[in-house]
């Protein structure tokens, strides 16, 4: 593995009066010593992690870094493209754990990046049965990653814009009263992908080129409804300072937040579908801790962990855990009601049996590259 | 008479000025004209599965050339570069020349603090309360409601970018202006006075003339920054439509098309090269009369 070589890297760090002192000691230490074996028990109590922003958070790993005594370290990335150029570019060894998207698993797979997992290994029996054999996690009935979290992406909108019956359809993006009001989370999978159901395609990311030409003419007519492309942070921004009305390819990962803050927003699937989007952790093939890597998935579907995952800070997320279930509702009851994953009322879970939501997929017919031509294209109109 | 021409001596080497120019040079070389060969190289590079492959062939350069959305970012990216160039100039220059010609010593001084200060604050951070500003459930729009006036739309558009671009480049175009113009002989100013010249005529035909350098230089930083910039167009304009520096970011975020991005890159640095050069032949050119 090669040694990150960052000679300001000190200057990137907080430091408060414990950590100075400690430092000075360290100095003295290291003099005496040397600097290779101080650099070499820092990566050694480290758990790399490529990441969407947020999984990193204390709140969610800091009960595992307290049992095996090692930090997160997270490398975060948007989009699922960036998650492989990072992993392609990164020296063997950079990453020892990478939450990917369901629909990048095969690739990185296929390009050697990650290993084979033992079922045995996690407790994939406390996961709802829709979840236990989750496709495109089992390749060749080998297992490769599992599933940590899930959402749906629909429609999500201000509430003192738009109703609940307006969003019924995604018919009202091209209505004239939220012109001008119309965001996108500047992605073109997710965005495509509802647009795509909106069309009526049964599978939305596998059609032919016929197919293929009505989306884009779908999605080139929404420019006089644009209001802008956001990056992740700014999806949240223009959702609470009114710039959005509506965002579609987008959902709760957005609003829930929000909304528990008193912004007047709500996301929905509309009745021509939507999509279903999965976060899973796999094992990095070139990891030297793989051990350290395996400990921390196992944490990460234990109740404990998937509890901690549905309420990550940065985006609230539904979990694939029936046991991660009963605690949330046990411990924090008016969470699982707001996240709709209570056992009593209409679920997430209902929802996905409903038979609206489509997982989401790499394009099939078509390469990534011409996907996200006609969104740069979209985007320059 | 000795009428033998004195022999020439060989230019000889200030080995002291080459000893106290050469670091920034090596630095120049090392990290500016090293990497741009680097990134000319890599335009003929492949990407095969999100991996960057050495070769060379023209694809990426054809690709984006005959892309259309390539000439549309381009246009747009110069054309706001050259609006921001020109309207900074023409804010700051009454500032620079209010202080520079009317201003105590006192307030000058308190004037350049102030202008110095925006540096010590993160433009990004600058760009977010923008944001807030200018939001439709904003302060603007905010002010506007108490007014009995409908709310306007600013954010999203490209009057959001240019509000950023003169966040950007403003304090430093003045403080250039305003160091110009100080160095303006005041003696010029009083003959054109004392000779009859109204003051609108004594600034275009002594001052502006006289801090040419000066003002030159300062539209054409603000031409680099806005032309380069990436926060502005992605916070507040909402990349509608997308910049050369977002157009740069497309490309390696969704596919880690380095090589496309780079010939991206590589107009943009002979775009502002070719800029540079232009700009720097109008500020130090002579005048007709003085050949």
């Amino acid at each position: 593995m090669t040694d990150k070589i960052d000679m300001f890297a000190f200057l990137s760090r907080g430091i408060g009066r414990r950590q100075f002192l400690q430092g000075a000691g360290a100095l003295g230490v290291a003099a005496a010593t040397g600097l290779q074996s101080e650099r070499a028990y820092a990566q050694e109590k480290t758990l790399n992690l490529l990441s969407w922003p947020g999984h990193a958070d204390p709140a969610v790993v800091k009960p595992f870094e307290d049992k095996y005594g090692v930090k997160v370290v997270a490398k975060e990335y948007v989009g699922g493209e960036n998650m492989l150029a990072l992993v392609n570019q990164s020296p063997p060894g950079t990453y020892d754990v990478v939450l990917s998207d369901a629909e990048y698993v095969v690739m990185l797979r296929d390009g050697g990046f990650i290993e084979e997992m033992n079922p045995a290994d996690y407790a994939l029996d406390t996961f709802f049965p829709e979840f236990q054999k989750f496709p495109g996690h089992w390749l060749d009935d080998k297992l490769y990653s599992l599933i940590i979290r899930f959402g749906y992406l629909g429609i999500a909108y201000r509430t003192d814009a738009l109703t609940a019956e307006d969003v019924a359809s995604y018919k009202i993006l091209w209505d004239e009263k939220i012109k001008g009001g119309v965001g996108f989370f500047d992605w073109y999978l997710p965005s495509m992908g509802c647009l795509s159901c909106y069309n009526g395609n049964k599978s939305p990311f596998d059609i032919d080129a016929a197919a293929f030409e009505k989306l884009k003419e779908t999605v080139f007519s929404l420019k006089p409804q644009t209001s802008a492309f956001y990056s992740m942070a700014d999806t949240f921004a223009s959702l609470t300072n009114g710039s959005a009305k509506a965002i579609p390819g987008v959902g709760d990962w957005i609003t829930l937040l929000l909304a528990k803050d008193g912004v007047p927003v709500d996301a929905t699937v509309p009745a021509e579908g939507g999509i279903q989007w999965t976060e899973s952790m796999s094992i990095m093939a070139a990891s030297e801790k793989k051990d350290l890597a395996k400990a921390f998935i196992q944490y990460m579907t234990s109740a404990e962990g998937q509890m901690a995952s549905a309420l990550m800070p940065a985006y609230n997320a539904s979990i694939p855990s029936k046991a991660g279930w009963e605690k949330l509702n046990a411990d924090a009851p008016a969470e699982a009601k707001r996240l709709r994953m209570t056992f009593t009322e209409r679920n997430v879970m209902d929802e996905y049996k409903d038979g609206k939501i489509h997982i989401r997929k790499t394009p099939v017919q078509q390469d990534i590259d011409t996907w996200n031509e006609v969104w740069t294209e979209f985007k320059s109109l | 008479m000795d009428v033998t021409p004195p022999k020439r001596s060989r230019p000889r080497i200030d080995r002291f000025a080459v000893f106290w120019a050469s670091p920034s040079l090596v630095w120049q070389v090392a990290f500016f004209v090293a990497p741009l060969v680097v990134l000319v190289w890599m335009t003929f590079w492949r990407v095969k599965n999100f991996k960057l492959e050495q070769d060379f062939i023209p694809d990426n350069w054809i690709r984006i050339f005959s892309s259309g959305f390539f000439y549309d970012a381009f246009l747009y990216t110069f054309w706001m570069a050259l609006v921001a160039a020109v309207l900074i100039t023409l804010i700051a220059f009454p500032a620079a020349y209010a202080l520079a010609f009317i201003a105590s010593p006192r307030t000058r001084t308190l004037a350049i603090v102030a202008l110095i200060t925006p540096f010590f604050t993160s433009y990004l951070v600058r760009i977010y309360s923008w944001q807030i500003i200018l939001a439709e459930k904003g302060i603007i729009n905010g002010v506007l409601g108490l007014a009995g006036i409908s709310p306007v739309n600013i954010i999203g558009t490209s009057t959001a970018t240019m509000v950023g671009y003169v966040t950007l480049a403003l304090p430093l175009v003045l403080l250039i202006q305003l160091f110009s113009l100080s160095m303006v002989d005041k003696r010029l100013v009083e003959a054109a006075y004392n000779l009859g010249c109204g003051p609108l005529k004594t600034v275009f035909k002594v001052v502006v003339p006289s801090a040419r350098v000066g003002l030159v230089i300062g539209g054409t930083f603000a031409f680099l920054f806005a032309f380069g910039d990436y926060v502005s167009p992605l916070f507040l304009g909402g990349s509608k439509p997308p910049t050369l520096s977002i157009l740069i970011t497309d490309q390696v975020k969704s596919g880690n098309n380095w090589p496309r991005a780079a010939v991206v890159a590589v107009v943009m640095v002979i775009t502002l090269m070719a800029t540079l050069t232009v700009m720097s032949a109008v500020a130090y050119r002579r005048r007709g009369g003085a050949r």
